[in-house]
């Protein structure tokens, strides 16, 4: 391990320590959950406080993201939703850290990451209402589209970065121009084959990637212990990389950790696997029925630990905000708040006939054949036989 | 007698599996407290415990590598795949290990495991959700392949092919979980696993489904009968192997036959199934044998799965195009 690596990796003795509910020793926080500045020996807070209100506003407008399309399927108006409620400092913080030439490759719980990427919001309904599968261009934003299937996309994070490495933008000491990746994932999927293919890789090219693993301690029902019985951070010594286990609730800690491993990344340092340890408060979408599985004692326990809150003691009990600082903050969640509303029912119904469309860059005769004769089969139906499609 | 779900249907026919033989295991994601996404293994854990009923890791080729290694323990691993699109993590080892298992040890290793997809669409899901895979497995050599389409179906086919000495890919229509019920007298003899069957006597043409299509195309039927066409349906139950002697009795008496799947038209069991009416019964058709079936494309999104699936009407249309020949 190279000099720098010693300031994440944890020696061997904490390695088979016990676990902590808490999160252990280990964790890295830089603000407490009742909202106290707190210094740690590796890693610090380099932005002002007005950075901070930033961060409180993003987080106040990804939670209203999230309620608002919690509301919205239950009215029927998008199919599924997968909440991220708890997740807000993980997101924010990380996605704060982003240099604009860094990639991102999500899963589907992002929506706090695509906030800071810049993507509406509303394209992230398009999905969960059913009208496209991804209405974003990952190219904007560097933001990939949503990925459903567990852990895939930690392998094209990797591919990307090896592609970066060619590309001769990693190392060149330019801050504008070294980029990297983030591969976001959970912890169940962490226990995939290609999750772990996807550190085998990273680690033996050196690939600029930060793995960032939000640990909300459930993988639908299944709690963590189910998938690891060590903490998930000390994984990534036996892959041959550091990885560090931050408090996920604190968005200060979650920027910090992620810009130093980004920081290690755009230097060619290679991976850093980032457990961002934290708690999935809301059910894992909006199908499913967390009383079948866990408990409510452990909700309440971590309702204490609120991403939001304690900025906003922090903000408050420092006098760095006024009133109207708030207020200003609920009107534009308001604001976005009518934006979805009125945005997702107005996203427009796909085409029938866009089935076709896409799945070549060369169309084929036999399916362009197929197209055309469905559009003369719905066309039968015009005038007559009506309301049988 | 009870009426009862496809959901517990299946539910049932696993407890009794359970009961019957303590070498039965169910593994998946999900499927202990929880019962499965689907409740399909509501309880059962509770009852049987987890050495048998097993949360596993969220990792699908585990599942089925470890089931491997349980069945040549002398388990009798029923892996629960969550979702159709999440079976593909665990193909390497479901059509190289367990489908070539008994071959390549010249039957010195039995393979007697389940693997039960919910598959199809037709729910409104997101991507991966709502796909069928069958004639990937259907065309891998070692594997059986059954889809059940009824509640009382599912109760006897699932401990059926749990009882089958080889591994059987075992698809129950998502859509059908909790949509209608049946009757279920657990006292009847029930057919063979590997059966097709008629589910409706017709004189004009044949249609032949599995799965959920077996209503839309009972909904056909009856909605032909109205303009003076009688249809006979076949649910065909096994698509691996196939039980075409009913088939063969049914085109030759009605000459026409239309085979419908949600599938891609492209190579789906619908092609294999017109290639060996062609064959057998050449001579009795009076019309090719139509496929009707999802357009070769991926699965769209759900706002259009209606217009993607092959609905009624589509059925219908090829039914006339059939008659019309
Ligand atoms: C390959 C695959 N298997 C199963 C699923 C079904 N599934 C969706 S989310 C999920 C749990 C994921 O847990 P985790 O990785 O911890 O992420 P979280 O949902 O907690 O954010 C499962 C099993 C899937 N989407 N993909
Ligand atoms: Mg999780």
């Amino acid at each position: 391990m190279t000099e720098s690596n010693t300031d994440f990796g944890p020696d061997l003795g904490e390695v088979f320590g016990p676990s902590h509910a808490d999160g252990g020793p280990e964790l890295v926080q830089l603000l407490t959950p009742e909202g106290e500045r707190v210094e740690h020996p590796d890693f610090s807070f380099d932005l002002d406080d007005e950075a901070i209100k930033g961060f409180y506003r993003d987080m106040v407008l990804t939670r209203r993201i999230d309620t608002e399309a919690t509301a919205l399927q239950r009215h029927g108006e998008l199919g599924i939703w997968a909440q991220l409620l708890g997740q807000e400092a993980a997101q924010i913080g990380s996605g704060r850290a982003l240099a604009p030439q860094d990639f991102v490759f999500p899963t589907y719980r992002e929506h706090g990451v695509a906030w800071c990427r810049d993507v509406d919001p509303l394209r992230l309904l398009g999905l969960f209402r059913g009208v496209d599968q991804g209405g974003w261009d990952p190219n904007d934003g560097n933001f990939g589209l949503y990925t459903i299937v567990i852990g895939a996309q930690t392998l094209h994070a990797v591919g990307y970065a090896m592609g970066m490495q060619r590309d001769g933008v990693v190392g060149t000491g330019d801050p504008e121009r070294d980029a990297a990746v983030v591969a976001y994932f959970g912890d169940g999927a962490s226990s995939q084959g290609d999750v772990n293919e996807s550190f085998i890789f990273a680690a033996s090219y050196n690939a600029p990637v930060v793995f960032f693993c939000q640990n909300n301690q459930w993988a639908i029902s299944e709690p963590i212990e189910r998938q690891s019985r060590i903490p998930l951070y000390q994984r990534a010594l036996g892959f041959g990389f550091p990885g560090v286990r931050v408090d996920g609730n604190d968005v200060l800690a979650c920027y910090a950790v992620t810009k130093a491993a980004l920081q290690r990344a755009h230097e060619g340092s290679g991976p850093t696997f980032v457990e961002a340890y934290t708690y999935r408060m809301g059910a894992h979408t909006t199908t499913d029925d967390p009383t079948r599985y866990r408990l409510s004692e452990d909700l309440e326990h971590w309702k204490l630990k609120d991403p939001i809150a304690r900025v906003h003691a922090y903000l408050t009990r420092n006098g760095l905000v006024d009133e109207a600082f708030f207020a200003e903050v609920e009107e534009e969640a308001e604001r976005l708040g009518e934006h979805l509303r009125a945005g997702c029912k107005a996203l427009p119904e796909p085409d029938p006939l866009s089935i076709f469309d896409h799945v070549y860059v060369d169309q084929t005769p036999e399916l362009a054949a197929q197209k055309e004769g469905f559009a003369a089969y719905l066309a039968s139906f015009e005038g007559h036989k009506e309301g049988a499609r | 007698m009870a009426k009862i779900t496809l959901a517990k249907g299946l539910n049932a026919g696993l407890r009794a599996a359970m009961e019957k033989d303590p070498k039965v295991v169910i593994m998946g994601e999900d499927v202990g407290k929880l019962g499965g996404v689907f409740r399909i293994t509501d309880g059962l854990q509770k009852d049987f415990g987890e050495d048998r009923v097993i949360d596993t890791p969220l990792a699908e080729s585990g599942i089925l590598g470890t089931a491997v290694g349980l069945a040549m323990r002398g388990y009798r691993p029923v892996c629960e795949i969550q979702f159709d699109g999440f079976v593909y993590p665990a193909y390497d080892q479901i059509v190289s290990q367990v489908a070539k298992i008994h071959f390549r040890s010249q039957g010195k290793v039995k393979m007697p495991m389940v693997i039960r997809i919910p598959f199809g669409g037709g729910i409104g899901a997101v991507e991966h959700h709502s796909e069928s895979p069958e004639a990937q497995f259907a065309h891998t050599p070692g594997l059986k392949v059954v889809a059940c389409s009824n509640p009382v179906d599912g109760y006897w086919m699932i401990q059926q092919a749990i009882a089958c000495d080889d591994p059987v890919v075992f698809l129950e229509p998502k859509r059908q979980y909790h949509a209608d019920k049946a009757e279920l007298d657990e006292s009847a003899t029930p057919d063979p696993l590997f059966a097709s069957r008629v589910v409706r006597e017709g004189s004009d043409l044949t249609l032949l489904a599995y799965g959920p299509m077996v209503k839309t195309c009972m909904q056909s039927a009856e909605a032909a009968a109205g303009e003076g066409k009688s249809i006979e349906v076949i649910d065909l139950r096994t698509l691996s192997p196939l039980d075409m002697d009913p088939v063969f009795a049914s085109v030759r008496k009605t000459g026409r036959a239309v085979v419908a799947h949600e599938a891609h038209v492209n190579l789906g069991m619908g092609s294999e199934i017109a290639a060996r009416i062609a064959e057998e019964c050449f001579f009795s058709l009076e019309a090719p044998v139509l496929r009707v079936g999802g357009f070769d494309t991926p699965y769209p999104p759900s706002r259009i799965e209606e217009e993607f699936l092959p609905d009624l009407d589509r059925v219908l249309d090829a039914v006339d195009r059939s008659l019309a020949f």
